[in-house]
This record gives C-alpha cells, structure tokens and sequence, in this order.
C-alpha cells in the first residue's frame, strides 16, 4: 500500500512539474531575456534541491511502474510481491544518490 | 463485465459502459510507461549529467532545436508524458470526485488543460526559431 501512495504521489507531483516545465519551455516564444531570467528556477540553490525530489519522484515512478507492469503481465510473479519492492530498492537508491550527488554538488562547489 | 466491477461503473455514470475505454487506457499506461522509462529517464540524464544544467540557456535550446531529431524527441517525450500524466489524475478523480455532475465538469477541466499544454508545448517545438527571436527588438 506504501507503494501505491508513493505512486500515486509522485505521479501527481511529475503531472505538476511537466505543466511548469511546459509553461517555462514555452516562454521560449518571448525571446532570450525572459527565458534566461526563468533559469534561475534550475540554477539557484533551491531548484537544485527540488530538482532532486523530481529525481527521486521519476526514479521511483519509473521503477515502481515498472514492477506493476511486470506483475501484471505475469501474474504469477504476484506472491513475490514483496522480493520485487526489495529489487527495486536495490536499483533505485545507488542511481538516487548518485544523482542527487551530480544534482547537489555545484551547491558546494559555488 | 463482472458484477463488482459493473456496479462500480453504474454508481459513476448510471450506466454500463459501451465500449472497452478503460481496458485500452489501462494497456496504454503500461506501453506509454514503458516508452517514458525511456524518454523521460534519458532525458533527465542527458540534460543533468552530459549537458549539465549549468550548461542550459536559450542558445543551447537553440542549437538542440537546429536538430529535426531532438524536435521529434521533444514532442513525444511531451505527447507521452502529458498524455500518461493526465490520464494517471483522471484516475485520481475517480477515485476522489464521486458526485457524477462534479466528476464530469473536473475532467472536462482537465481534458482542457490537456488539450492546452499539448498546444503550447507542440507550438514552441515546431515554431521556435532562434534567428527571428534574436533579431527582434
């Protein structure tokens, strides 16, 4: 169940920032200025830590999904349930921290 | 259709559903999701860690766009994404908007706000051109 509300939460949470990242695109149609002065959203301190839950949202939605496709392709997979969730841990944290260290370093490095 | 599930369509719409929506939505989220573990994941890489956000700015975008290839990629990674994106918060409505009237005006709210960033993303990738908007005052 911990997994279905992580799920859904994520989901809600990549829905909001694919529209901001639509919009922010968008504003390309503006010219340069505008554009450049909107970076600030990935460039400052705090896009970069909210960038690493957006990380941690498509790493986690991508895997998680991932599992439920299998599962429900091959259902007989279903008792495993819980063996599948500890494989996906198992891939998501390394490639997490990993990221989250390429993401948060130029914080430390400015 | 089996009964709890038939019941479930009944109290939602007051009636049995004609058609097989929600089985082809159900395959789509899985072929689309499949599709996103690779677009999206990719993407989040390439512009992280090849490019590096430090690296973006509007003349990057624009050397990205002189390519009719990462054109394409942008768009589908848009279409795909929004398009599981949405269906995934129609879900959501289903199971939080129970009033029929309610349910109906939220998703036609929703359908529009699909239908608009769909337009406006599509729009940038296909029109941006990077020479007219530097030349202009």
């Amino acid at each position: 169940m911990f997994a279905w509300l992580l799920h859904r939460a994520t989901g809600l949470g990549i829905l909001l920032f694919l529209l901001l990242h639509i919009f922010d695109i968008f504003l390309l149609a503006f010219g340069p200025e505008l554009f450049e002065e909107l970076l600030v959203l990935y460039h400052s301190w705090w896009g970069r830590i909210l960038t690493v839950f957006l990380l941690f949202g498509v790493l986690f939605h991508a895997l998680n999904g991932a599992r439920i496709i299998v599962q429900d392709f091959w259902p007989r997979l279903w008792p495993y349930q819980r063996r599948l969730i500890w494989i996906e841990t198992a891939v998501f944290l390394p490639v997490f921290l990993w990221g989250a260290y390429i993401f948060l370093r130029p914080i430390f490095l400015e | 259709m089996n009964r709890p599930l038939g019941h479930a369509f009944e109290q939602r719409r007051g009636r049995l559903p004609k058609s097989n929506f929600e089985l082809y939505s159900w395959l789509f989220m899985r072929i689309s999701g499949v599709i996103l573990l690779g677009l999206a994941v990719f993407h989040l890489f390439w512009m992280h860690v090849v490019v590096g956000v430090d690296a973006i700015d509007f003349e990057l975008v624009a050397e990205r766009w002189d390519n009719p290839l990462w054109k394409l990629y942008d768009f589908f990674l848009l279409l795909f994404a929004l398009t599981h994106g949405i269906n995934g918060f129609r879900y959501i409505l289903d199971d939080y908007v129970r009033k029929p009237g309610w349910a109906v005006f939220a998703k036609s709210m929703v359908f529009l706000v699909y239908v608009a960033f769909v337009g406006i993303g599509a729009y940038i990738i296909f029109t941006f051109s990077a020479a007219t908007l530097l030349s202009s005052p």
